[in-house]
């Protein structure tokens, strides 16, 4: 009998050191960090990276427009099936922010998801997608935001809130061992071999991180290649996000002048405004290059067309 | 003796019924209402999207008739979103609307005014009335940020 008891506790502990073990902050490898700090930074580049990753959307105040939308004071309540993530303050405010932050620190928060401190980030910050922008353009983006304003975050800004045991944050790396990688989600070889689509498809898939909203998720929460873009429930729980794959289902009535034009004005075809989210993506999007959302509607009309998941 | 004999409590059910049956019925018009109406102004908006993107040669009439159309459903606009009106009808409205109505009035007028502005103003060239739509165009997107679902 004691010897059973022992066995338990022994077992116990050899599944908490494994756990341990596998969960283990994950970091940049040597070269991508060589890389990104060798890089002589471009600061109009990182201007246009900053808004076609969309970083405003999340961590300004919702609702605001013009420089008000350079202040990344964070507080945007993201709800999910695990609970609601809370959007932080990443300003160039010291304390509040991330403004004392070296460039290693902020390449590892995108690339790995994880933070100075070594503590995993939740995937509500799109890592799984942004892990695909470039070395350069993380350096370029870094140079960018040392432009950007300080924010104090307000006393009475809401905390992320998640139930057990979304809320052990260690777990996220068994979550990270799983999902988290630098690979396209579209095979390149299945699209026409053109740089306008080429491009289109690393805006579309890493820092434009589309398909987190646009492409239903597994029970992990992860995103599920087989439906790519092809729609998903609303995390706010009304509604649906739309499929944006070319089918009659998403916007295959769209031309391709039609979805750049909509990611540059929010206006779609039939003129009706972008509401909620996308309303806000496409503020983003009008400070992005002409040629850059051109490249993600050639990508966009070239994706595999799926129907609504029914 | 029961209190209600059963006719009565019949015709009290039929009575909850049809009052149940017509508030969904008055739900359904006004969501067809506001969503008609919505549509009359895109329609508005692609002729003057046309206009500022020169794929339409600038008519300073229809650009003002545009305008009217956006301001007469301006005018009406923030009474098509009553209580019981929230689902239904495939509606793309928010709860926002209703649990934040003060917000919804505010940008409802912004509308307004912008749109009012832009018929003041009767651009007579494109370039007069690029200047005069900017802001019509804007008050979409605003509003539908915070008072439409995501689509």
């Amino acid at each position: 009998m004691k010897r059973l008891a022992l066995a338990f506790v022994f077992l116990a502990f050899a599944g908490a050191a494994f756990f341990w073990f596998l969960t283990a902050p994950n970091s940049v490898p040597e070269a991508r960090m060589v890389a990104v700090t060798a890089h002589t930074p471009d600061i109009a580049n990182g201007e246009n990276v900053f808004w076609a990753a969309g970083c405003a959307s999340c961590h300004s105040v919702q609702g605001s427009s013009g420089d008000a939308r350079l202040e990344l004071v964070g507080g945007y309540e993201l709800k999910s099936d695990f609970g609601t993530f809370v959007a932080p303050n990443i300003s160039m405010h010291p304390d509040d922010g991330i403004g004392n932050w070296s460039l290693e620190d902020f390449a590892t928060s995108i690339i790995a998801g994880v933070s100075p401190d070594g503590r995993h980030y939740y995937p509500a910050y799109p890592f799984a997608s942004f892990s695909r922008i470039t070395d350069t353009d993380i350096a370029d983006l870094w140079e960018f935001w040392q432009t950007l304003p300080a924010a104090v975050t307000p006393d009475d800004q809401p905390r992320t809130d998640l139930g057990f045991p979304f809320n052990i944050r260690r777990g996220v790396g068994l979550w990270k061992l799983a999902f988290l990688n630098d690979q396209p989600f579209v095979d390149p070889a299945s699209l026409p071999d053109d740089p306008l689509i080429a491009r289109g498809q690393y805006l579309t898939e890493g820092m434009g991180h589309c398909g987190e909203c646009h492409t239903s998720r597994n029970i992990a929460g992860a995103i599920r290649g087989d439906v790519w873009l092809a729609g998903a429930p609303n995390p706010s729980g009304q509604g649906r996000i739309p499929n944006i794959t070319p089918h009659p289902d998403g916007i295959d009535s769209w031309t391709e002048d039609d979805i750049a034009f909509s990611l540059e004005s929010g206006f779609t075809p039939t003129f009706d405004s972008f509401g909620g989210t996308m309303a806000s993506v496409a503020k983003n999007y009008a400070n992005v290059a002409a040629e850059d959302r051109q490249a993600i509607a050639a990508y966009l009309k070239a994706v595999t067309a799926l129907p609504d998941l029914q | 003796m029961p209190i209600l004999t059963k006719s009565v409590k019949m015709m009290l059910a039929a009575a909850v019924a049809l009052a149940v049956g017509s508030a969904a019925v008055v739900a359904q018009d006004a969501i067809a209402e506001r969503k008609a109406a919505m549509k009359s102004v895109g329609g508005a908006m692609g002729t003057l999207v046309r206009f500022a993107r020169g794929q339409a040669e600038y008519d300073a009439a229809a650009a003002l008739a545009a305008f009217t159309t956006m301001n007469e459903v301006a005018g009406r606009y923030g009474d098509l979103f009553p209580e019981g009106t929230e689902t239904g009808g495939d509606t793309k409205a928010s709860p926002a609307i209703w649990s934040d109505r003060a917000g919804f009035d505010a940008e409802v007028a912004k509308f307004q005014v912008n749109t009012a502005s832009a018929i003041d103003a009767a651009p007579a060239d494109v370039d007069a009335f690029r200047a005069v739509f900017g802001p019509v165009g804007q008050s979409c997107g605003s509003c539908h940020e915070k008072f439409q679902l995501s689509n």
